[in-house]
């Protein structure tokens, strides 16, 4: 093993460097259609987050048995068992939570992010870093559920995780909950991602006079 | 994942995922599927139990040549047809019954449950159990406690009624402002479920508009 474990580096870039949802822009259709609350963005990332590192780690492990031609579509023959069991096992143990995300969950099986970990990282990486990769990348779509619907929870209905924080002085902006407020809310979020990399860019250009720093986190 | 393969190899990798696939798949349905059941039938049971005041204990019925039967699976398990409810209280005694239904709604279908007693002709309660209306006008067929307390004692005869001002007859419903059309969905609904079911419940006649001539000749109970 190397002085610095490259594991942990495919771990961390995931959160900041390259979240998937705010940098790559991968995987918008779930993180739209379901955060008009903090728990249920959870809920969301929780079950990317099984998906995501269950296929990665299945399709690690058997990239050297895979013919090339019909590599993607054993990725997706992994991809969408584990989300029927993710599917069946949420009905089973929490009805709430499932009902809340309806089809949602049977749709991850088309989030992009999911199979585009697979064809670029997974199939060619040992199990080890592809879990890694998979872990960061999927703790980072969480991040940005969790963060989209706590500020659409906040402003539309005053309350966060269900508990109500605003008082009953507050009137909620109906409109954050709706569809709208979930494009509005990812708009601006996406504008201050993009704000802050550009400041550490030409901040560490002033400074140094070289290539922009590798980890902006 | 540089190997090329000629078709023996890809058809083999594929027939196998697709088998170890669907052995994991009939696996977790085996394992999850008496849970999701229970899951189900305790919902409605506590569903039952709110729109039904008093009613303790409650017995699945289900049409059989146009009769009411009761309805009795030796695993417990729901209707898949349609079906009413019959609740008893401690004593035993009928208080009257649930009656899901669902129709349209502005969004989506809205599924929902009232409590009828045909004694006195009255719904006595009703509780939303799906609906994507729109949230913070539609939904509040659900989270407004005085449209929700409409139901509470309503006529149903000659036919439900929405209405903008305050109820002032017994078959009257209060719209929810701002959520008209949901409010009159939930109405409609209950009005078709009804005109479909009223006819067949114990004490039912034709005051209330049959679906059919056919529907109107079956005016019998299980009591």
């Amino acid at each position: 093993m190397q002085t610095s474990d490259p594991a942990y580096d495919e771990l961390v870039k995931g959160f900041w460097r390259e979240n998937p949802v705010f940098v790559q822009l991968l995987g918008l259709c779930p993180a739209l259609a379901v955060t008009n609350s903090a728990i249920n963005g959870l809920a969301m990332g929780a079950a990317t987050t099984f998906v995501l590192v269950g296929s990665s780690l299945l399709v690690s492990s058997l990239r050297s048995v895979i013919p090339k031609q019909v590599r993607i579509t054993s990725f997706i023959i992994v991809i969408a068992t584990f989300v029927t069991v993710t599917d069946l096992t949420l009905q089973a143990l929490a009805p709430t939570i499932h009902k809340e995300l309806g089809a949602f969950i049977a749709l991850i099986v088309v989030n992009c992010l999911i199979l585009g970990r697979q064809e670029a990282f997974a199939s060619r990486n040992p199990v080890r870093r592809a879990v890694a990769d998979a872990g960061g990348m999927a703790l980072g779509f969480s991040l940005a559920l969790v963060m989209l619907g706590a500020i659409r929870e906040l402003l539309g209905t005053g309350s966060l995780f269900g508990v109500d924080v605003l008082g009953p002085g507050f009137e909620p902006w109906v409109i954050m909950i709706l569809p709208p407020g979930g494009f509005i809310t990812l708009g601006l979020l996406l504008a201050l991602f993009a704000y802050v990399r550009e400041r550490r860019i030409s901040a560490s250009q002033a400074v140094g006079g070289g290539t922009p720093v590798r980890r902006a986190a | 994942m540089a190997i090329e393969a000629g078709p023996a190899r890809m058809m083999a990798t594929l027939g196998i995922a697709g088998l170890s696939s669907g052995f994991a798949l009939v696996s977790i349905h085996l394992l999850t599927q008496p849970r999701i059941e229970r899951n189900r039938a305790e919902a409605l049971e506590a569903a039952i139990y709110h729109v039904l005041p008093g009613a303790s204990r409650s017995e699945a019925f289900v049409l059989r040549d146009g009769e009411l039967t009761p309805f009795r699976d030796p695993e417990g398990r729901l209707p898949d047809e349609e079906a009413v409810y019959a609740g008893y209280d401690d004593a035993g005694e009928p208080v009257g019954f649930a009656i899901p239904a669902e129709g349209p709604g502005f969004q989506d279908t809205i599924k929902l449950i009232y409590g009828y007693d045909p004694a006195r002709r009255r719904i006595v309660g009703m509780e939303v159990l799906e609906s994507r209306e729109t949230p913070g006008l539609g939904d509040k067929i659900i989270k407004d406690d005085a449209f929700v307390e409409n139901f509470r004692d309503l006529a149903v005869t000659p036919e439900l009624v929405v209405v903008k001002r305050k109820r002032t007859r017994e078959n009257e419903v209060d719209a929810i402002s701002g959520a008209t059309i949901s409010s009159n969905a939930v109405v409609r609904i209950i009005n078709e479920a009804n005109a479909r079911w009223l006819v067949r419940l114990p004490g039912g006649d034709a005051t209330v508009r049959a679906p059919s001539p056919v529907a109107a000749q079956t005016a019998r109970g299980p009591d």
